[in-house]
């Protein structure tokens, strides 16, 4: 095999790469504010993947208008799960919070699977590639790698620069000092877990337009979103997006020498090494 | 230990399920109980986790699958008889456990849980491509592994007392672990784990003696289970529903207490039985768990026997 092809896969890795730091955003922003782990990521995510499906395949809308619907149907469900299953749990122990989101995880990917099956489906998207050399960037990679980047760029825009961002990052930091000035921090919160879900949801709608996924795919996606965050540091939405291309970097590499098979065993063994070397995350930045 | 009532009476039950089938010779009988043993020994294990130290394991059920492929592989490969066998995997999966133990759980809170989401879908790629326990077909017994024990229709009923023994033995195991300083110091943990640091319990030590220690019976259940069966295979080992399941069952019995998880495991058998039963429910069964599960978490954080015992305090004598 010669070095332009792995070059090649390379990049290619980094490219999808994006997409995982930006599902990994959602988790970590959620984490970053309210202390809890979202297990229905993985879920959320196939919900995103199934929004293409029916808006592309079985409506006939151009795929990439999928794109803002899913991130506002996200949000939605987002805030109302929040109501149904988070809000009771915020400040209980750790232990509860997983189990709730789990459960919720458990019921959607179960009612998924009695609707859909668990077999694959398929959304084919066209957009004209980038020849370099004997090979080609797929036009699909390109166009969620540079969506993927302005939305992160757009949520940075939002959190810093609203100020409804600003009231999130306010609770995130203390969120009595924050409900004393006057922030409505139970409204916050369920806006930021609609925002964690929307990423969710919306990176899942651009990798449908990559590759082929089933109502199980979540459970896959949403390791390499845990393993993204530690790599970026939890709570650290900047070094999600590092973690993410990182992730990519590092499957691009391994690919070309490696059945796929062995993918969840080595993004496994990354994410417990990482753990147990960088607790705090190889990017970790000061936080806020 | 045995001055209160609950060792007896668990021996007691253990005894009755164990010869009632026997005696009258139900085969059907005891496959049911076969099924609801190997919940009780689960959720039982899982609750050294959950409900003393307060840290969830996900992963629960990769000791039980790599307990049956290192005894079914012992039986098949190298002729052990099956009890030293299964005791052979027991005490290796908890060795393995405790040094995966004491790498991740210096881990604290969230992070440890991550941990163990992954492991069980890494071990069964690991052990699906290892040619030595036959990669994704796994290892079949012949019917020569059963001819030591008097054929297949002894063997049945030896592997069935054996389970439920194992089943006795995780119920007194929890509680002499819970009436012990060893328990203690888990508890605190589940309370307060800088407090408990702060007082002198160990806590990193204590989190992979406790991982290590709810590995050990399932390991062994496991390796009875799929001798009885006669067939291991990485699908069936490691399946993910069972381990969500037992920690329905914790949840829904009351985690911390000795004998909720049993209690959990033994109501969820039966649910599971009449959802099975039922055409219209069938597809839905881990809907139904998990919406169980959450009304617990978000409701009745203590279970059924958190409930019980809180309305009538004078039980705590009887139930443990």
């Amino acid at each position: 095999m010669g070095m332009t092809a792995i070059l090649a896969s390379i990049l290619d890795g980094v490219l999808i790469g994006a997409v995982y730091g930006l599902a990994a955003m959602g988790l970590t922003l959620i984490w970053g504010v309210m202390n809890v782990i979202n297990l229905a990521h993985g879920a959320m995510i196939v919900f995103g993947m199934f929004g293409l499906y029916f808006l592309a395949s079985a409506l006939g809308l151009p795929a990439y208008s999928a794109v803002p619907i899913s991130i506002v149907s996200g949000f939605a469900c987002g805030v109302v799960l929040y109501w149904l299953a988070v809000h009771r749990i915020i400040g209980r122990p750790v232990l509860m919070s997983l189990l709730a989101t789990f459960a919720v995880n458990m019921v959607l990917v179960g009612i998924g699977t009695a609707l859909w099956t668990t077999s694959p489906f398929n959304v084919s998207v066209t957009l004209p590639g980038i020849t370099w050399g004997d090979y080609t960037f797929t036009g699909t990679h390109i166009m969620a790698a540079v969506l993927a980047g302005v939305i992160a760029g757009l949520l940075y825009l939002f959190l810093h620069h609203t100020r409804v961002g600003k009231a999130i990052r306010a609770v995130a930091s203390n969120r009595e000092a924050a409900e004393l000035s006057g922030i409505p921090t139970t409204q916050i919160l369920s806006m930021a877990f609609g925002l964690g879900v929307a990423l969710a949801a919306v990176s899942g709608t651009l990798i449908a337009t990559m590759f082929p996924f089933t109502v199980l795919s979540g459970d896959a996606y949403q390791l390499k979103s845990f393993v993204v965050t530690v790599l970026g540091g939890l709570g650290n939405p900047a070094g999600a997006l590092l973690g993410g291309i990182a992730l990519g970097l590092v499957e691009g590499l391994t690919t070309p020498f490696m059945p796929v098979s062995w993918t969840p065993i080595i993004e496994f063994g990354l994410f417990v090494l990482c753990l147990m070397t960088f607790p705090r995350g190889i990017f970790a930045l000061s936080k806020g | 230990m045995w001055r209160r009532p609950f060792p007896w009476l668990v021996v007691a039950v253990a005894l009755g399920v164990a010869l009632v089938p026997y005696w009258t010779d139900d085969v059907e009988l005891r496959e049911g109980l076969v099924l609801a043993a190997v919940y009780v020994i689960l959720a039982s294990n899982l609750n050294l986790m959950i409900g003393y130290a307060g840290y969830v394991n996900f992963g629960n059920i990769v000791f039980f699958g790599l307990g049956g492929y290192v005894g079914v592989y012992l039986v098949s490969e190298w002729h052990w008889p099956l009890l030293p066998a299964a005791i052979a995997g027991g005490l290796a999966v908890s060795a393995v456990a405790l040094l995966f133990g004491l790498g991740i759980l210096r881990l604290r809170g969230a992070f440890f849980a991550l941990a163990t989401i992954g492991i069980n879908e890494a071990v069964r790629q690991l052990v699906t491509n290892f040619e030595p326990w036959g990669g994704a077909t796994g290892i079949y017994l012949s019917f020569d592994a059963y001819a030591p024990l008097g054929g297949p229709m002894q063997a049945l009923w030896l592997a069935y007392f054996l389970i439920v023994a194992v089943m006795a033995l995780s119920l007194l195991a929890s509680y002499a672990i819970r009436n012990s300083k060893f328990g203690l110091g888990l508890l605190a943990i589940g309370q307060n784990e800088d407090a408990a640091a702060t007082l002198g319990v160990p806590t990193p030590l204590f989190k992979a003696l406790v991982y290590s220690a709810s590995a050990m019976l399932p390991a062994v259940a496991g390796a009875i289970y799929f001798f009885k069966l006669g067939i291991i295979e990485p699908t069936g080992a490691f399946n993910l529903g069972l381990s969500i399941e037992a920690i329905v069952m914790v949840m829904l019995g009351g985690q911390g207490t000795v004998i909720g998880p049993a209690l959990g495991a033994f109501l969820y058998e039966e649910l599971r039985g009449a959802l099975l039963t039922t055409e219209a429910f069938s597809h839905f069964q881990l809907v139904i768990a998990g919406a169980l599960l959450l009304l617990i978490v978000l409701f009745v954080p203590g279970g059924l026997m958190g409930f019980v015992r809180r309305r009538w305090p004078r039980l705590r004598w009887w139930l443990e």
